[in-house]
């Protein structure tokens, strides 16, 4: 729900304060809500508000995942089959 | 004693003077604000004349008058890639150009706000004057009134423009056909957003600049590709973004559209100013971009035609028309789901959900 | 723009749903609900409907805080603002437009005088009152648990400055409430409960409260819940994980969003949000009526600041009409076109209750994105009798 968008900080403010890059174009915004936040971390941004860090790791797997379904489970034993045969 | 020489007028202080009353009172206020100002930028014969109106050569052999105007309320009146004056010519500019005409003469009437500072004055006339010899036409005749503080914005420019439309072009709204490929001219967004990033409360950095240009130049190059009857509409998107033009040609013409969403030309920053904000890019306004329903046997050479212009440059084809009695504008999204691009539901504003 | 562009991949796109299609069980239907406007959004603005088996329905459930907000509400701001030239109202640009009484909405009070302004963020609102010292600067404040922690900040900033001249309309509501009350409430019981099998949850609001909440909705009504990210591969995802807990009889709380959600959420802002705000006993939700324990209002400590007991502000409920099916559709008991009203009288331009006021309600949604599929495709000649047409 609530529109937010990641976005990368890339400068610290006072005052709570952070800069953030997002296809080029930069706003500041609160880090109020998220402590330990650096330079080059991605926040979820809502509102004028860092809501969350990003997890880049977490990201990759979700892609993983994402690409994973995209292999039909039949076609590649199918297709394992077929490169065994014509190894023979 | 009285050392003035007679017939010495003190110049206009362009640098620190401001807008009275008086310059919109008829009186020689007036007279030497439009001498100094707007005839001096201007520079031609018919405002030279001083008279009340401008008599206008006739046109060509079979060219008929077109007629067109645009009043200019922009805020800021100063943004990334213009201004107010700019806008106003290059909006009646438009309006001719997407009616095939030749875009001759403008009329500008001014109505400026006591206190508004003479030197961004001269600043929006000067961008007038400079944005009209670009687009080969002259304003040769103008108003100028003077509203009391607090009553205006500033400036507000109103331009109404004249042009000849030559014999055998005839686009319109309602000549949209079933097949009749949609080419866009650029990337959309640019205007509306360098506006957005301006507001206050909305800043935010970019490298956004507006897309304010005159058409016309891009307009002539179409026709001289392709048959004139084969250019069924010209448009230019402006308030309400491509969505709007493109509903507004579906309703007129009475067809349905079908857009490729992977096809439509945007800034990376613009995408994400977007995204910032929580607007659809397809209603944002653009100042300087085409919109062609072309027959298709003719839609490669107008988009070749496009593209060789430079501010065709980006030029696509994003989609085409279609038979539908319920004149539904729909887009195929880069995601590969279809959904409708629909009419804006009032003023588009920022989002939290 | 890095993690938003890859999770729109067309091809991946196509993926899923092949995977999708390959795991639904073709001989039953599967009816999800997506509890949260942006969800409803994205599923609308990419066309995820078309790349789902036509077996797998999706049912927008009624996660938008503009879309619930009462009439009565907004009548109160509107009153505030046009019986007070000193009161600058400020609001997030959602509200402007939401029709109240009397024909009026923020936007149109705004046009008989009263100063009504947009603010991206309620830290414009604050800056605005130090800016304006002469005036009473009003945020009214709506959303969920993710909108919910800024008006918190600003709140306690106002109180740390002592600046006299702000205060805030407070209409923060809860996510979980909502959820019992589409599972729990008794008109679900008299229309018939839709055989819902699953729950999208919240992108945003569960990086603040976290994917522990849910786990109440999966043990107590056994229905699995899977929070998903915001962008359309997501949902897509989730839809996936929530077909193969069906298939396989789990109801657990899983975690597609985990690049932004952990099980705790975002416990500073958590904290914040205990430490400002109580819940009201009970709130009137539009179109779902009243519900305990559901939303929030400024704490005690912090009356100055709460525009409700500074202004003695009254709230009056105001009914919708009557032919209106909100109540049904965000229960997913009844679709946009079940309702007389869609499409006719109730429009975008002019909406007649909670699912069309915003562009994230289940109506809107489908008037703006979606409509085109309500058409059926006849093919009738004009001058053959009726019983040569071709349906």
């Amino acid at each position: 729900m609530c529109l937010a968008i990641p976005a990368r900080i890339v400068e610290l403010l006072p005052d709570d304060q952070c800069r953030v890059e997002l296809g080029g174009v930069r706003k500041d915004i609160s880090l109020a809500l998220v402590d330990g936040a650096a330079v080059g971390d991605y926040v979820i941004v809502h509102v004028g508000y860092a809501l969350t860090r990003l997890d880049p790791e977490e990201a990759a797997q979700t892609l993983a995942l994402f690409a994973e379904a995209g292999i039909d489970p039949e076609a590649a034993f199918a297709d394992d089959a077929t490169a065994a045969a014509a190894a023979q | 004693m009285n050392t003035v020489k007679p017939g010495y007028v003190r110049p206009l202080d362009l640098r620190n003077g401001r807008v009275d009353l008086g310059f919109g009172a008829g009186g020689r206020a007036m007279v030497q604000l439009i001498s100094e100002l707007f005839a001096r930028a201007f520079a031609n014969d018919y405002l030279a004349r001083s008279d009340d109106g401008a008599v206008l050569p006739a046109l060509g052999q079979g060219e008929r008058l077109v007629m067109a105007t645009d009043a200019h309320v922009v805020s800021p009146l100063f943004f990334p890639g213009g201004d107010i004056g700019s806008l106003s010519v290059h909006g009646t500019v438009n309006d001719l150009a997407v009616m095939g005409a030749r875009p001759l003469y403008l009329a500008a009437s001014f109505i400026l706000e006591e206190g508004y500072p003479l030197a961004d004055l001269a600043r929006i006339v000067d961008s007038m004057a400079t944005a009209a010899r670009a687009a080969g036409v002259m304003v040769v005749t103008g108003d100028t009134k003077v509203v009391e503080q607090g009553k205006g914005d500033g400036v507000f420019i109103t331009t109404t423009g004249v042009g000849a439309l030559p014999a055998g072009r005839d686009p319109g709204g309602a000549r949209a056909r079933p097949g009749d490929v949609v080419l866009l001219s650029g990337r959309i967004g640019d205007h509306g957003m360098a506006i957005m990033a301006q507001r206050e409360s909305l800043a935010f950095d970019s490298e956004i600049v507006s897309d304010s240009a005159a058409l016309n130049g891009l307009v002539e190059a179409l026709y001289a590709a392709v048959p004139a009857e084969a250019v069924r509409v010209l448009r230019d998107p402006t308030r309400g973004g491509l969505a709007t033009t493109l509903n507004e040609i579906a309703t007129q013409s009475g067809v349905g559209m079908e857009l490729d969403e992977a096809a439509i030309p945007i800034s990376s920053q613009v995408h994400a100013a977007c995204e910032l904000l929580g607007l659809d890019p397809l209603y944002v306004a653009n100042e300087g971009k085409l919109v062609v329903l072309c027959a298709p046997e003719h839609a490669e050479a107008a988009l070749a035609a496009l593209r060789a212009h430079p501010l065709g440059a980006e030029a696509a084809r994003i989609g085409a028309a279609t038979a539908d009695p319920q004149h539904f504008v729909q887009i195929r999204t880069g995601f590969g789901g279809r959904r409708m691009v629909d009419w804006l539901a009032g003023e588009q504003l920022p989002r939290i959900c | 723009m890095k993690y938003v562009d890859e999770f729109r991949d067309g091809t991946l796109a196509a993926g899923l749903a092949r995977a999708i299609a390959r795991e639904a069980d073709s001989g039953r239907d599967y009816a999800f609900m997506e509890f949260c406007g942006g969800h409803t959004h994205a599923i609308s603005r990419y066309g995820v409907t078309d790349l789902l088996p036509a077996n797998v329905r999706m049912i927008h459930g009624p996660g938008c805080p503009v879309c619930v907000l009462p009439i009565g509400r907004v009548d109160m701001a509107i009153r505030l603002a046009l019986a007070r030239p000193e009161v600058i109202l400020c609001t997030y640009g959602d509200c402007l437009r939401v029709p109240a009484s009397d024909g009026l909405s923020l936007l149109k009070a705004k046009a008989r005088g009263a100063d009504v302004r947009m603010v991206y963020s309620a830290a414009d609102a604050l800056t605005l009152a130090a800016r304006e010292p002469a005036r009473e600067v009003v945020f009214f404040a709506i959303g969920f648990e993710t909108t919910t922690p800024p008006t918190a900040l600003v709140l306690r900033q106002a109180a740390a400055q002592g600046l006299a001249n702000f205060s805030v309309i407070c209409n923060h509501v809860l996510t979980p409430s909502a959820i019992s009350t589409i599972l729990e409430s008794p008109e679900v019981r008299r229309l018939g409960t839709v055989p819902l099998d699953g729950f999208i949850g919240p992108a945003h609001v569960s990086t603040i409260i976290g994917s522990q909440p849910y786990e109440f909705f999966a043990e107590e009504y056994r229905k699995p819940v899977v929070i998903a990210g915001f962008e359309p591969l997501d949902v897509m995802q989730a839809i996936r994980m929530l077909v193969r807990q069906v298939n396989e009889g789990r109801a657990e709380v899983e975690n597609e969003f985990a690049r932004a959600v952990v099980p705790d959420g975002n416990l500073k802002a958590k904290t914040l949000v205990a430490e400002t705000f109580e819940l009201r006993r009970s709130f009137e939700w539009r179109g779902l009526g009243l519900v305990p324990y559901s939303a929030l209002r400024i704490r005690a400590a912090l009356a100055p600041w709460d525009a409700e007991a500074k202004f003695g502000l009254d709230y009056r409920p105001v009914p919708d009409n009557r032919a209106c099916e909100c109540g049904a559709i965000l229960r997913g008991v009844k679709k946009p076109t079940d309702c007389k009203l869609f499409g006719t009288v109730c429009t975008p331009e002019t909406p007649m209750g909670s699912c069309m006021v915003s562009s994230e309600g289940a109506c809107a949604a489908h008037y703006n994105y979606g409509r085109f599929r309500d058409v059926p495709v006849r093919v009738v000649a004009s001058s053959a009798p009726p019983d040569q047409e071709t349906a």
